[in-house]
């Protein structure tokens, strides 16, 4: 292996570690203060992509696709939760899980049913789809390091506001146990309908930013969601910090995975890499419940 | 954590004896008489295309009452319970791709594969509990199917197609009713080992650490070591399950062992109803009918399917069987029977 093939595949890895955490931030916050499994969540981010192709294809703008696309994302995710999620907050996980799964079913056919079967194209516009050179010999796609950065940028955005603001002080609070953070006098319900607002539109840049590399295609959402459910179960449950690391070395891990070893072992690489941790420490990286 | 409703009333296993034994397997004789009447119906109506739809069904209803040892009996969501049957399938079409046609070692390798990966696997996930359970053997059914679908020397995505005729006991396996008949014979066994499994002593402790993990160690028993024998036992099941589905239709593709085979096995055993063991076989004989015929209705039937999920987790929270016991006595429903 070259060293220039180690650092396009670095890049690559990190460039899905950072989705993966766009992806597991909603998801694990979601689950820490409100203990709801979300596995509709996924489909945020396949409605984002759809809408962000629509836009795509009507304007031409990719900047108007992100403008839209993602306050779209967060909308639908506003009212599903205000609809039928809420409804499960104090429910068993079974119940939880089941409920989901078939707004799953439902939302992928009614995506579907608008927007067809056969997978959608997003052409970049030039500015976006060229390649640049990092190194002699080493051409990387200009959008794979603008989605990096992008990336970069939003989990920055997410440590600040998280880890140095007073609503990021409730959200932890919340996160780590809801039941003392609502003694002290946090509004815990309304913390977390902006945390599931916040996450659905993350799920929905994610989708954006997927959509020119992966597919924009019915059920992409899936095999996404089950990656930053492994984020989430090795970071820990309810940390943003665990969701970041983990997301990095899950990125890293499938990719390499894949590059290094046989087709079918390779896609087991991080299955292993998660039951491996699990066995060493049961709550994930940085439990965030004591 | 768990609707608890079924661990309120922990029977001796002295129960089952006489009578009552027989009341409480009324239902599966009834279930199985019923569905062992399909072969008849549908020469009659000449539709003999229900034999192998009412296969699939009595195939998926193992699954299910598998499952139910699992998610009902012992507590435990497990999303990966249809890696564990299409591990029996492909255990089964692999081996016979390699010349092995004998029922009587294909479905016992089946069996076998299946009960020994739900011990390997059971253990990595039964070290965790609630959600954490939930999403890692969401994440391990993927690791299986993932690992098939990259598997291009047994058809990868395509799946694998049995070319080989099966035999039982050295004798060619008949047509589909024989096939039906047989798969029929293994759902009223597996419902019956499956009464007798709940009802013994082993079976009070799985229920009991189920409603109270705390006071099941406290008076000696390690909960943790049943949880794993009941992991594996159901894993076992599973693969028996995926075994006969491959015998029925020759054919196994990783899109059997998704994690949406593993929801649509919930579905059924929440569907028929947790709290008796043969409440998940009419779990999968309603799920699969509803499904042939939206999907006959319209192509979009997927929609009206989630929606009717969503409403089933609300308002039908304890199972068409526990709706018809209700029905039957009036009791409100919330008995164990």
């Amino acid at each position: 292996m070259t060293l220039n093939l180690i650092i396009e595949q670095v890049l690559n890895g990190c460039q899905l570690g950072v989705m993966l955490f766009m992806m597991s931030a909603g998801l694990t916050l979601v689950f820490g203060i409100m203990n709801l499994i979300n596995l509709a969540h996924g489909s945020l981010y396949m409605i984002g992509a759809y809408v962000a192709a629509s836009v795509l294809a009507a304007t031409g703008s990719f900047l108007l696709a992100v403008l839209v696309a993602v306050p779209a994302a967060a909308a639908v995710g506003y009212a599903v939760d205000r609809i039928l999620l809420r409804h499960f907050y104090r429910r068993s996980h079974l119940d939880q899980t089941l409920a989901t799964f078939g707004l799953i079913l439902a939302a992928n056919e009614l995506v579907r049913m608008i927007w067809g079967a056969t997978p959608l194209a997003m052409p970049l516009p030039s500015l976006l789809a060229g390649s640049v050179s990092l190194l002699p010999d080493l051409q990387y796609p200009v959008f794979r390091l603008v989605v990096l950065a992008v990336g970069l940028v939003m989990a920055g955005v997410l440590y600040v506001l998280v880890t140095h603001t007073r609503g990021g002080m409730w959200v932890r609070a919340g996160a780590s146990d809801r039941t003392m953070a609502a003694a002290l006098g946090i509004d815990v319900s309304r913390v977390f309908s902006v945390v599931f607002v916040a996450g659905a539109a993350l799920a929905g840049l994610a989708g954006v930013m997927a959509g020119p590399i992966l597919a924009v295609q019915v059920g992409m959402g899936e095999p996404i969601l089950i990656l930053a459910l492994v984020v989430v179960v090795v970071g820990g449950l309810g940390s943003i910090r665990g969701a970041f690391v983990a997301a990095l070395l899950i990125g890293l891990g499938d990719t390499f995975g894949r590059v290094l070893l046989h087709p079918a072992l390779g896609s087991m690489a991080i299955y292993v890499i998660m039951a491996a941790l699990l066995a060493l420490r049961p709550g994930g990286l940085f439990p965030s419940h004591a | 954590m768990l609707d608890n409703s079924q661990q309120t009333t922990l029977r001796p296993s002295a129960s089952w004896s006489g009578q009552q034994s027989l009341r409480r397997l009324a239902p599966v004789i009834i279930l199985v008489g019923l569905l062992a009447l399909v072969p008849v119906l549908a020469e009659g109506l000449e539709q003999p295309f229900l034999i192998r739809v009412f296969t699939r069904v009595v195939v998926f209803a193992i699954a299910a009452v598998s499952l139910n040892i699992v998610l009902g009996v012992a507590g435990l969501v497990s999303l990966m319970h249809a890696a564990l049957f299409g591990l029996g399938g492909y255990t089964v079409a692999i081996l016979a791709e390699h010349g092995t046609t004998e029922l009587l070692v294909l479905v016992p390798a089946a069996v076998l594969g299946s009960g020994l990966a739900a011990a390997v696997f059971g253990l990595i996930a039964l070290r965790t509990t609630g959600a954490y359970f939930i999403m890692i053997t969401l994440a391990f059914n993927q690791m299986f199917f993932y690992f098939f679908v990259a598997l291009e020397r047994y058809g990868g995505e395509e799946g694998l197609q049995v070319f080989a005729p099966l035999d039982l006991a050295g004798m060619a396996l008949g047509g589909r009713t024989t096939i039906f008949y047989l798969c029929l014979a293994v759902l009223l066994a597996v419902l019956v080992a499956g009464t007798r499994l709940v009802d013994s002593r082993f079976g009070m402790v799985i229920r009991a650490a189920a409603g109270n993990d705390r006071r099941v160690s406290s008076v000696g028993i390690a909960p943790l070591s049943y949880r794993l024998a009941v992991f594996v036992i159901a894993g076992a099941v599973a693969g028996l399950a995926g075994a006969l589905l491959v015998v029925s239709q020759t054919f196994i593709s990783p899109a059997e062992m998704s994690w949406v085979r593993s929801g649509d096995l919930i579905v059924m055993v929440v569907l028929g109803g947790m709290a008796t063991v043969w409440g998940p076989a009419l779990g999968a004989v309603v799920f699969l009918l509803l499904e042939l015929l939206l999907s006959a209705l319209t192509i979009h039937w997927q929609l009206p399917f989630g929606i009717i999920i969503i409403l089933l987790v609300l308002f039908l929270r304890d199972g068409l069987a526990n709706l018809i016991g209700a029905l039957r006595s009036g009791d409100g429903g919330r008995g164990h029977d």
